[in-house]
């Protein structure tokens, strides 16, 4: 199974980048994008939220674990 | 030299039914049962070897409460190697054992496939209106927790109070990174705006530095002595303090870490200074330090942050790579596992102490947090709004379009393709590799499995016992030829001298 994921599988220091200078602009670029995106989801989220979510929160309950 | 990391995960999901009233027992069983009908892999798992009140330190107290082992639910041994069943009122994926932090974060995800698997033919076997739900999380806010708890191989020879003193360092510090948030707190005394948001789910349940419960007084260190492997070789260290992780990133450095750490251990590279004078209230106290500048109080006095702490094992865990190498943490098929985790580790760090800045979509209580703070701000809502914790728990809400956490960019190290095959197919490097292949050919004739061992109906003569005492092997290199040479279990049983013939043609030892 491994054996074919291997290939596959990005590992974190196999991502190349040429310098530090790159990498910081790729990292501001990356801030940048999840700051787009979490105001794009905070635009929809009440869709996804649960509709009453005391009614929600209060009836989570799990006992018995582990 | 460290023992190799044989590593894996157990995860209990909460579990919660909507539209009819339903034990959480009842409501595990059927997801376990409707995942394993669909697939025909009903086999039993068997429980003779389980031994979960033996103790690591060679007693048992008499006020210790064991954990029961149910033998009466729903319970099944996977193709991949894994166990699917349900534990007391949760259903619980273990991964198949794994050979490094990359196989463990690949088998994680293929548990969350399976469970998501289950909830859809469950819920279509219900009627209009009826759901069934889990979340892959760890409590539910109100003082109760279930665990996801991890397993390392490590040397029996290895003093376990020389182990539980130095890991407790690492499991008090290592939640900056692999914490997954929460809203809250679960102390009922605690004002409900003093604690708006903490970095662990777990860390508010441990209430002993050390001992055998899982479910009430819970240990950092726990001490249940159950190898499922050769006794006098291995210890199975069974990790109860971590939380569950959305981030494959977070498991990844949550097991890379951890592997890493146990082999200094093992081999004297631990930093000795490193221990914390009262781990049971610091483990909240970092839980609570979401500006990780909390001064910790070290055994000889001395003060650090629990991001100082870090750096100082991770500056010793690269001293002991130089010297030593990573080859425990490592494969021939992740060759540069080791060097992969150190690197990752570093850039986490270097982050956290830049306030969180690259790190926001591998870490999960940081991007929860982004998710919660930015939500409140722009509804103005106080701290204590329910809407908080909803969103809190749907960060963990393994129904596809409910799940908040996939909406938050975190960065992927499997691919959705790879974690769906990992649903049938075993890891290479472990004895998992055996069993995945013994349920994948002859399910029909094994009447049940457990870690250690299988056992084989051959229609003739008495049930066929074949032990896995040896984690490390029966992997694919060692069995692929065996599996290849054999049409039938008795072919097998016969191959591996495990009955005088004239068709043995390996030594179990070989195997095994």
């Amino acid at each position: 199974m491994t054996e074919k994921i291997r290939k596959s599988v990005s590992t974190p220091a196999e991502s190349p980048v040429e310098n530090i200078e790159d990498l910081a602009v790729a990292k501001n670029a990356h801030a940048e994008n999840i700051k787009a995106d979490l105001d794009h989801l905070l635009d929809e989220i009440d869709s996804i939220l649960e509709t009453n979510a005391e009614d929600f929160v209060n009836s989570y309950v799990q006992k018995g674990g582990e | 030299m460290a023992t190799p990391k044989v590593c894996g995960i157990e995860t209990e999901y909460g579990v919660i039914s909507r539209g009819f009233e339903s034990s959480p027992i009842v409501a595990s069983s059927v997801l376990v049962n409707a995942y394993a009908g669909a697939f025909k892999q009903n086999i039993q798992w068997d429980f003779e070897d389980e031994t979960p009140d033996r103790d690591a330190r060679g007693f048992c107290l008499e006020d210790a409460f064991p954990p029961e082992v149910e033998t009466h639910m729903a319970n099944s041994v996977l193709t991949n190697g894994a166990r699917y069943y349900v534990d007391h009122a949760h259903p619980e994926v273990s991964t198949p054992e794994c050979r490094t932090a990359t196989e463990v974060v690949l088998y994680d995800r293929a548990g969350e496939e399976i469970i998501r698997e289950s909830m859809q033919r469950a819920n279509a076997l219900l009627p209009d209106h009826h759901e069934i739900i889990t979340y892959k999380n760890n409590s539910d806010g109100k003082g109760n927790s279930y665990g996801c708890h991890e397993n390392y191989l490590v040397a029996r020879e290895l003093p376990f109070g020389q182990l539980s003193t130095y890991i407790t360092t690492h499991f008090v510090t290592r939640q900056i990174f692999c914490g997954s948030g929460k809203v809250g707190s679960e102390f009922f005394t605690e004002k409900s705006d003093a604690v708006p948001y903490q970095i662990s789910q777990r860390a508010d349940f441990f209430e002993e530095e050390i001992g055998l419960e899982t479910t009430i007084r819970r240990p950092i260190v726990n001490t249940r002595d159950e190898p499922h492997c050769d006794p006098d070789k291995y210890r199975r260290l069974h990790v109860i303090v971590g939380d569950a992780n959305m981030s494959e990133y977070a498991t990844y450095l949550k097991v890379g870490t951890t592997s890493i750490v146990l082999a200094m251990i093992e081999d004297g590279a631990f930093p000795t200074q490193l221990i914390i004078d009262d781990p049971v209230n610091t483990i909240r106290i970092v839980s609570r330090d979401t500006r990780l500048k909390n001064p910790i109080r070290l055994a000889d006095g001395s003060l650090k942050t629990s991001l100082e702490i870090q750096f100082l094992i991770l500056e010793a865990a690269e001293t002991y790579a130089s010297a030593h190498g990573l080859s425990c943490v490592s494969s021939d098929e992740f060759p540069r596992e080791g060097a992969n985790i150190l690197q990752l580790w570093r850039e986490t760090l270097a982050n956290l102490s830049n306030g969180g800045q690259g790190s926001f979509d591998t870490i999960d209580w940081l991007a929860k947090m982004s998710l919660i703070t930015a939500y409140q701000e722009r509804n103005d809502l106080p701290p204590n709004d329910p809407k908080l914790k909803a969103l809190d728990l749907q960060y963990h809400d393994m129904r596809q379009g409910k799940n908040l956490s996939s909406r938050m960019n975190l960065r992927k190290l499997i691919s959705q393709s790879d974690a769906e095959l990992a649903r049938t197919e075993p890891p290479d490097s472990t004895r998992a590799f055996f069993r995945g292949m013994c349920l994948h050919r002859w399910s029909e004739f094994v009447v049940s499995a457990n870690w250690d061992c299988i056992i084989f109906d051959v229609g003739d003569g008495p049930l066929r016992r074949i032990p896995m005492m040896e984690p490390l092997k029966g992997t694919r290199m060692l069995t692929e030829n065996l599996f290849r040479s054999c049409h039938t279990p008795m072919d097998l049983i016969l191959a591996l001298g495990l009955e005088d013939s004239e068709l043995t043609t390996y030594k179990i030892s070989d195997v095994f």
